[in-house]
């Protein structure tokens, strides 16, 4: 089946600004699930400008799959509560440009990579950035994926979550420099 | 890599440079011509700019590589799902968030939410934030002297119906002063986040009213190159939205982009 031709120009998009923190903060946003419950981990890192300074007003959203690469469809992400997984969250950094959620690891069909869509909104960015955050595990399924496959080591890397000690995540987003993250359109 | 310590973002908010206008209005009419240009050569430019030194904060944290095109996957053909469970019906009205009436233009702002193929998007949820009256932001960092109102927050939520409809009512915001450049003002508008139908669809931007005199004078607004995406962001007024004895009525319609993959209704994986 053809897709026909599109009829109406999309909106552009417009900076966040700086003032907007009243306008889209919730209750627990970060906390796709309870960080206590088992399960969850804490997905964190950094926003960082192209002279490697820390973003202080910027947010980051995530929609991943759950652990078993289902697709959330719940209801309920702006009135969580302690048992529907919607799998979206949102997070401001903080003074020193960090981010945190406490999320699962999402899950990916047999095969594929597993990865969670990310977006990155921040005063002194015209739109927003679009990118992936994977999980760093199954090495064989991120060697096949369309997308890292098609990249540079590098570039790759910058996708890439790294798995700490404690069976967290840290994943540091560039907007601009040497090690600038790769950012997507679809 | 140098370690570089935490910096309260509103110690950020002044460029240093601090451009007059003029300079300012010179490189905004500059940067289009250069864009014209590289579109006339053969180059596809987005609606909206990274690259634009006129808005000084973008400076550092725009990106430099082109957007690396991609066929969207799983989690990213869907959205988030919304419902009434999500936003209370309140909260789509400004004006009644307090003990008393907020003070300004009392104003209707609705529209219809819809893909690029002019489907509806339903179900989904719409985000404002804004200025009061008098251009001042609740917001902490807001250091505008002009006065909070005490009957006013400026920011709601709603979710769209089956049409793809959604409707605020508020007060107009009034424009206000930045320190991107001396003598700055950003013309009146209200912030938009909106979910699509799917999560490549996702859109924040800004709703501006129609005839504001600072429109070229912005370099926020004029990060949006062509005329016709700029105009496509003023909200049109609407005599038949417009409330007897009661409020302003303002249009505003808003389309998600693409891209093809999302023609097609995805399989609920979910399911
Ligand atoms: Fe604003």
């Amino acid at each position: 089946m053809a897709v026909p031709d599109r009829t109406l120009r999309p909106t552009p998009g417009q900076t966040v600004g700086p003032f907007f923190a009243y306008g889209v903060e919730y209750d627990r946003m970060h906390q796709v699930v309870d960080p206590y419950a088992p399960g969850a981990v804490l997905l964190a890192g950094t926003v960082l400008d192209g002279a490697g300074a820390p973003v202080p007003d910027a947010f980051v959203e995530i929609f991943g799959a759950d652990t078993d690469g289902r697709v959330p469809r719940a209801r309920g992400a702006f009135r969580r509560d302690d048992h529907t997984f919607t799998g979206f969250g949102r997070a401001f950094t903080t003074d020193d440009g960090r981010f945190e959620f406490f999320t699962r690891n999402p899950g990916a069909a047999p095969g594929r990579a597993a990865f969670f869509a990310a977006i990155v909104y921040a005063r002194g960015l015209p739109d927003r950035l679009h990118t992936r955050i994977y999980l760093p595990e199954n090495a064989a399924a991120l060697a096949a994926d369309p997308l890292l496959s098609a990249l540079a080591p590098g570039e790759r890397a910058t996708l890439v979550a790294e798995r700490t000690a404690e069976g967290h995540l840290r994943h540091d987003i560039r907007l601009q420099g040497e090690n600038e993250t790769v950012f997507l359109a679809f | 890599m140098t370690a570089h310590a935490a910096v309260a973002p509103e110690k950020l908010l002044a460029a240093p440079d601090q451009a007059s206008q003029r300079e300012i209005s010179a490189e905004i009419g500059e940067l289009h011509a250069q864009l014209r240009r590289r579109e006339q050569a053969g180059e596809s430019i987005r609606p909206t700019v990274f690259d634009f030194p006129a808005y000084r904060s973008s400076i550092l944290r725009h990106p430099t590589k082109n957007l690396r095109l991609v066929d969207p996957e799983t989690v990213e053909l869907f959205s988030p799902a919304f419902g009434q469970r999500d936003v209370a019906a309140i909260e789509s009205d400004l004006t009644v968030q307090h003990a008393g009436q907020p003070l300004g233009e009392r104003t209707i702002v609705s529209g219809r939410v819809t893909d690029s193929w002019g489907r509806p998007v339903a179900n989904q949820l719409v985000e404002i934030w804004q200025a009061n009256s008098a251009g001042r932001y609740i917001h902490q960092r807001d250091q505008h002297p002009a006065p909070l109102d005490p009957n006013f927050t400026g920011a709601g939520r709603a979710i769209t119906d089956e049409a793809g409809e959604y409707t605020f009512v508020t007060i107009k915001p009034g424009p206000y002063p930045w320190k991107n450049h001396a003598n700055a003002w950003r013309p009146a508008h209200i912030h938009f986040s909106v979910f699509g139908s799917s999560f490549t669809q996702r859109l924040v931007t800004q709703m501006y009213f129609p005839g504001d005199p600072l429109f070229a004078l912005d370099p926020i607004f004029n990060t949006i190159w062509r005329p016709q995406d700029r105009d496509s962001l003023i909200g049109v007024y609407d005599h038949d939205l417009t409330s007897p004895e009661w409020a302003t009525g303002y249009r505003f319609d808003i389309v998600v982009d693409g891209p093809d993959a999302t023609w097609f209704e995805p399989e609920n994986e979910g399911e």
